[in-house]
C-alpha cells in the first residue's frame, strides 16, 4: 500500500459563528483519485478550503507529506506542493493565458510531474490555440481548463480539485474525465469534489460522502456502488 | 488673452499632469492591491521636496549629482514607506474600511511632525537644477527649461510601469492581487511581500513626484494635505487602481486647471468670478460628475460592491435608570459650574469649548454610527454654520440671536447639496468624496476675499449684550447642546431612526420592506448637517470670530478622532470622546509643538488596540465581568 499523502483528523471549520465541519476524518494516499461526495452544501468545498488554509476559523489536524498544515497560511502550503482549484474557476479575468499561467507556476519539485505551458497545451490543445487572449473572454470550459493549467503549473504532488464538472457542457465534462485519467497516470494525486456518481465511479478509487458537514460514508467505488442506503440518503437528488 | 498666453498656459498644464501622475499613480497602484486608500501619500510626497532638498543642497551642484540626488530621496522615501507598511499597515489590512482610513491619516499627523522637527516650520528655497536653468522661447514668451523636463518624465514613468506591470512576473502578480488576492496565495504566492513592494514602489513614486518638485516650490508643511486631495481626485477620476487613467485625469484635471488660470477673471451677472482662484473647485467639480454618471471613473472597472461591514453592530438600547440619574446630576453639576467661577476662573471657558465640540460630534456621529455614512468632511458644516452666522451679523448687520438661527441653515443647504451626491456612494468613495467636498467648501472660504476675508477670516462677531457675559454664553451653549443631543437621540429612537439603522445595515432588506434608502440617509446627512452648522454658528460667537483653518482638514479628522475615542457603537461614546479630546487637546497642546504627532499616536492605539473606543471598552468589560462573576462563585463552591 502506498504512503499517506493528506490525513485529516477532526476537522471543524466555521464561518464566523456558523459551524460548518463537524470533526471530518479522511486519508489520501500518493497516487490515489478520491471523491469527496455530498448534496449542494454539504461541505465540500468547505473541506477544501480548511485543508487549503484559507479559512480563518478552523479546529483539528491536516497533515500533509508528514508536516502539519492546520495553522498554515495558502501560499506556504502551496510552496510544500498542495494545488487547489476552486469551484467557481476564478481565472484572472485581465490577465492572458499565459499570464495566468505564470501566476501559478512554481519550481521543479522532485517525485511530482514537472509542467510547463506547453505541455498543458498538449493536455489542453485549446488553451494552446489562445495563449494571449484575456482570461475574461473564454467560455466556461476554457476558464475550467485554464484554472487546472494554472494549479499544475505549481508542480503540486496533490491537487484539491472542487468540482470540475459543475455547469460545463457535457463535452467538457467528458475531457475533464479523460484528463483526470491522464493526471493520475502521470503520479498525481487528487481529491476531487463531486456531486455526480457516475463521474466519480469513472475517475476515482475511493470516496467520502458528506452531510451536513459529517463523513457519512468511507470506502471503495464499488462499496458505494452497492450501499443503496448512502447513495439514496446523501447523493441522489 | 492671446494665443502665446494661451499656449504657455497649456504647456504649464502638462507640467502639472506629470507631477500629478507621479504621485496618483502611486496612489492608485496601492489601492489596486491593497485596497487600503492612503491618506498619507501625500506625506511621501511633501516628504520627497524636503529629503530632495537636503540632498540637492549638499550634492547637486553637478548635473550628474542633481539627478543622484532626486533618486537617492525618492528611495528613501520608498524605504520609509516599507518601513510603515512592515510595521503598521500589515496590522490594519484585515481592520474595517473606516480604521485603515484612519491609520492612514494618523500618519499624516505623524509624518507632518517628523517634517517640522527635522526641517523646522520655514519654507526652503532649494538650489535649482544645474544645466537646465534657462528658459527657451515659445512664441515669444519664456518657458524654463526644466519644465520641459517635466513634461517628457510624465510619459516616461507611464511608460516604464508599464513595462513593469506587464513584463515582469512581478508585474503580472500584481496585476492578478489586484482582482483577487486570495485566489493568488493559493497558488504560493506571498501576499504580504507582494503588498510591501507594492507601497514601496507606490512610494517612490510619491517622493520622486515630490523630488522634481524640489527645484520648482519651496518645502513646506501644507504640500501633504494640498497634494493629497488633488490624488484622490485624479485617481477617483481615472477609475481606481488603472494606471493608465491616472494619466489621463491627471492629463484633464491640470489642463481645466490652466484654463480657469489662463482665463483669469470672467463676468457674470455683474458678479467677478475669479476664475484663476476656482482651480481647487474645479478638480473637485470633475470628481464630484465623474463619482455620479461613472462611479468607477474613466477607466477603472465596476466594482463589486463591499459587504458591510458593520454587520455585528449591537441594537441601541434605552438607557436604564440609574445611568438616567447619573446624566441629571451631571446636568445639574454642569448647571452650578458658573457659582464656582472663583475658584476655577478658566472652567467655564473650556467647558463652553467641550459643549462645542460635543454637539459637534454628536452630529457626526448621526451620520456615522448610526448612519452607516463614514463623513470625511463634516468641517464643511460647520464652517458653513460658522461663516453663515458671521456674514449675516458682520456684513448684514443682523442680530445675534437671528444669525445663530439662519447661520446654520447655510450648513443645511450645504448638506441638502452634498448629501445628494454622497449618499450614492459608499466606503472609501463616499470618504473622498466627503472630502472633496470640505475641500471645496474650504477653497472657496480662503480665496473669496470679498465675502469672507479670505485668509484671514471674519472677527468682531461678537454676541448680543445680554449674553455677551461669559456666564450667559455659558448658559446659551450649554442648553444648546443639551437640547441638540435630546433632540438626535429622539430622532434615533423613533421609526425614522430606525429607518436609518435598518439602511445601514442592509440596504437591500431595508429597501424591500418600504425604507426608501438614499431618502432616508439623505435626511440623515442633512440632519447631520444642520447640528453640526449649529455648533459652527455657536462657535463663532464664543470666539468672536471665525479663520479658514477653523473649519479645515483638521476639524473634520478631530471630529472623527472624539467619535471614536469614546466609541461608535454608542451613543454616550462621542460625548465622553469630545469632552475628553477637548480637554487633553487643550493640556497637551499648550505643552508640546508636536500635538499633531500625539494625535496621531491616540489614533494609532484607537485602531490598533482600542477599536471599540472608550466607552465601548468599558461596555465590555463590565459585560465580562457580569458574566464572569457567577463562575468564580461556582469554582469557589466546588473547591469547598
Ligand atoms: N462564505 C460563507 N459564509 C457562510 N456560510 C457559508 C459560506 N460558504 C458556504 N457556507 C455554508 O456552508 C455550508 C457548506 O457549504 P459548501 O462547503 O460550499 O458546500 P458544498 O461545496 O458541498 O456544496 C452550506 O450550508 C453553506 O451555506
Ligand atoms: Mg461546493
Amino acid at each position: 500500500m502506498q504512503e499517506t499523502i493528506l490525513e485529516v483528523n477532526g476537522l471543524n471549520a466555521f464561518y464566523g459563528r456558523a459551524h460548518i465541519l463537524f470533526d471530518v476524518d479522511l486519508k489520501v494516499r500518493k497516487g490515489e483519485v478520491v471523491a469527496l461526495m455530498g448534496r449542494n452544501g454539504a461541505g465540500k468545498s468547505t473541506t477544501m478550503k480548511a485543508i487549503m488554509g484559507m479559512l480563518s476559523r478552523t479546529q483539528g489536524e491536516v497533515s500533509f507529506m508528514g508536516n502539519a498544515i492546520a495553522k498554515s497560511p495558502p501560499h506556504v502550503i502551496s510552496k510544500m506542493g498542495m494545488g487547489f482549484v476552486p469551484e467557481d474557476r476564478r481565472v484572472f479575468t485581465d490577465l492572458t493565458v499565459l499570464e495566468n499561467l505564470e501566476v501559478g507556476s512554481q519550481a521543479e519539485r522532485e517525485g511530482a510531474p514537472y509542467w510547463t505551458a506547453e505541455k498543458l497545451f498538449e493536455l489542453f490543445p485549446n488553451l494552446g490555440e489562445m495563449p494571449h487572449r484575456p482570461g475574461g473572454n473564454m467560455s466556461g470550459g476554457e476558464q475550467q481548463m485554464l484554472t487546472v493549467s494554472r494549479t499544475l503549473m505549481g508542480n503540486p504532488y496533490l491537487v484539491l480539485l472542487d468540482e470540475p464538472s459543475e455547469g460545463v457542457a457535457p463535452v467538457i465534462v467528458e475531457q475533464m474525465a479523460n484528463m483526470i485519467m491522464a493526471l493520475k497516470k502521470q503520479g498525481l494525486t487528487i481529491l476531487l469534489s463531486e456531486q455526480n456518481l457516475q463521474f466519480a465511479d469513472l475517475v476515482c478509487d475511493r470516496a467520502y460522502v458528506l452531510e451536513n458537514g459529517h463523513v457519512r460514508f468511507e470506502g471503495t467505488m464499488e462499496e458505494l456502488d452497492a450501499n443503496e442506503d448512502v447513495r439514496r440518503n446523501y447523493l441522489s437528488v | 488673452m492671446t494665443l502665446s498666453g494661451l499656449l504657455v498656459q497649456l504647456l504649464n498644464g502638462l507640467v502639472d499632469a506629470s507631477s500629478l501622475f507621479l504621485v496618483a499613480s502611486g496612489l492608485s497602484l496601492i489601492f489596486g492591491v491593497t485596497r487600503i486608500m492612503n491618506f498619507a501619500h501625500g506625506s511621501f510626497y511633501m516628504l520627497g521636496v524636503y529629503v530632495a532638498y537636503t540632498f540637492v543642497s549638499h550634492m547637486g551642484e553637478s548635473v550628474g549629482g542633481f539627478w543622484v540626488a532626486i533618486i537617492l530621496s525618492s528611495l528613501m522615501v520608498a524605504l520609509l514607506g516599507a518601513l510603515i507598511e512592515i510595521v503598521i499597515l500589515r496590522r490594519v489590512y484585515r481592520a474595517p474600511e473606516l480604521f485603515q482610513l484612519l491609520a492612514t491619516f494618523s500618519l499624516v499627523l505623524i509624518l507632518q511632525d517628523l517634517a517640522l522637527f527635522i526641517w523646522g516650520p520655514e519654507d526652503l528655497f532649494g538650489p535649482r537644477a544645474p544645466g537646465l536653468t534657462g528658459s527657451i522661447e515659445i512664441l515669444g514668451r519664456n518657458f524654463p527649461q526644466y519644465n520641459l523636463v517635466m513634461i517628457v518624465i510624465g510619459p516616461a514613468v507611464l511608460g516604464i510601469l508599464w513595462l513593469l506591470l506587464n513584463k515582469t512576473r512581478w508585474g503580472v502578480l500584481i496585476r492578478a492581487a489586484t482582482q483577487d488576492r486570495e485566489m493568488v496565495s493559493t497558488l504560493g504566492v506571498n501576499q504580504a511581500w507582494l503588498f510591501t513592494s507594492v507601497f514601496a514602489l507606490g512610494c517612490f513614486l510619491a517622493g520622486l513626484g515630490g523630488a522634481l518638485q524640489e527645484p520648482r516650490i519651496p518645502a513646506n508643511l501644507a504640500l501633504d494635505l494640498e497634494s493629497i486631495g488633488t490624488a484622490f481626485v485624479v485617481v477617483v477620476v481615472g477609475g481606481m487602481g488603472s494606471i493608465p487613467g491616472a494619466f489621463l485625469a491627471a492629463l484633464l484635471i491640470a489642463e481645466v486647471k490652466a484654463l480657469c488660470i489662463a482665463l483669469g477673471t470672467i463676468h457674470i451677472f455683474g458678479i467677478d468670478f475669479p476664475m484663476s482662484k476656482m482651480t481647487l473647485v474645479a478638480e473637485f467639480l470633475i470628481m464630484a460628475i465623474i463619482l455620479v454618471i461613472r462611479p468607477w471613473g474613466l477607466l477603472g472597472k465596476p466594482q463589486a460592491t463591499a459587504r458591510n461591514d458593520h454587520s455585528a453592530e449591537p441594537p441601541l438600547r434605552p438607557s436604564l435608570p440609574i445611568f438616567k440619574w447619573c446624566t441629571a446630576a451631571l446636568v445639574l453639576a454642569l448647571v452650578l459650574v458658573p457659582v464656582f467661577e472663583e475658584t476655577f476662573p478658566y472652567a467655564q471657558i473650556i467647558l463652553v469649548e467641550i459643549f462645542i465640540a460635543v454637539l459637534f460630534a454628536a452630529s457626526l456621529h448621526f451620520v456615522m454610527g448610526p448612519g452607516g455614512m463614514h463623513s470625511f468632511g463634516h468641517a464643511a458644516y460647520f464652517g458653513l454654520g460658522a461663516y453663515g452666522a458671521a456674514i449675516l451679523v458682520v456684513t448684514w448687520k443682523l442680530p445675534m440671536e437671528l444669525a445663530l438661527i439662519a447661520g446654520p441653515l447655510l450648513a443645511v443647504l450645504g448638506a441638502l447639496v452634498f448629501g445628494w451626491f454622497s449618499v450614492r456612494l459608499s466606503g472609501v468613495y463616499l470618504a473622498m468624496l466627503t472630502f472633496a467636498f470640505a475641500q471645496i467648501v474650504w477653497s472657496i472660504v480662503y480665496q473669496w476675499d470679498d465675502v469672507t476675508g479670505g485668509s484671514n477670516g471674519i472677527f468682531g462677531v461678537w454676541p448680543s449684550d445680554w449674553l455677551s457675559s461669559t456666564t450667559a454664553l455659558y448658559y446659551l451653549t450649554l442648553s444648546i447642546m443639551l437640547a441638540g443631543i435630546l433632540i438626535l437621540r429622539r430622532i434615533l429612537f423613533a421609526p425614522f431612526g430606525l429607518a436609518i439603522r435598518a439602511a445601514r445595515d442592509s440596504s437591500l432588506r431595508a429597501d424591500a420592506i418600504g425604507v426608501d434608502v438614499k431618502r432616508v440617509q439623505w435626511v440623515a446627512f442633512v440632519v447631520a448637517g444642520l447640528f453640526g452648522g449649529i455648533a459652527g454658528a455657536v462657535y463663532v460667537f464664543s470666539k468672536g470670530g471665525i479663520s479658514p483653518e477653523a473649519i479645515g482638514v483638521g476639524r473634520s479628522i478631530d471630529g472623527l478622532v472624539m467619535v471614536l475615542l469614546g466609541g461608535v457603537q454608542t451613543l454616550f461614546g462621542p460625548i465622553v470622546g469630545a469632552s475628553i479630546f477637548t480637554w487633553l487637546h487643550d493640556s497637551v497642546a499648550r505643552e508640546t509643538d508636536y500635538w499633531k504627532a500625539v494625535l496621531g499616536m491616540i489614533i494609532l492605539l484607537i485602531v490598533l488596540i482600542f477599536p471599540a473606543g472608550i466607552v465601548g471598552t468599558l461596555s465590555h468589560l463590565w459585560q465580562w465581568i457580569k458574566h464572569h462573576r457567577p463562575l468564580q462563585t461556582k469554582k469557589v463552591e466546588a473547591s469547598k
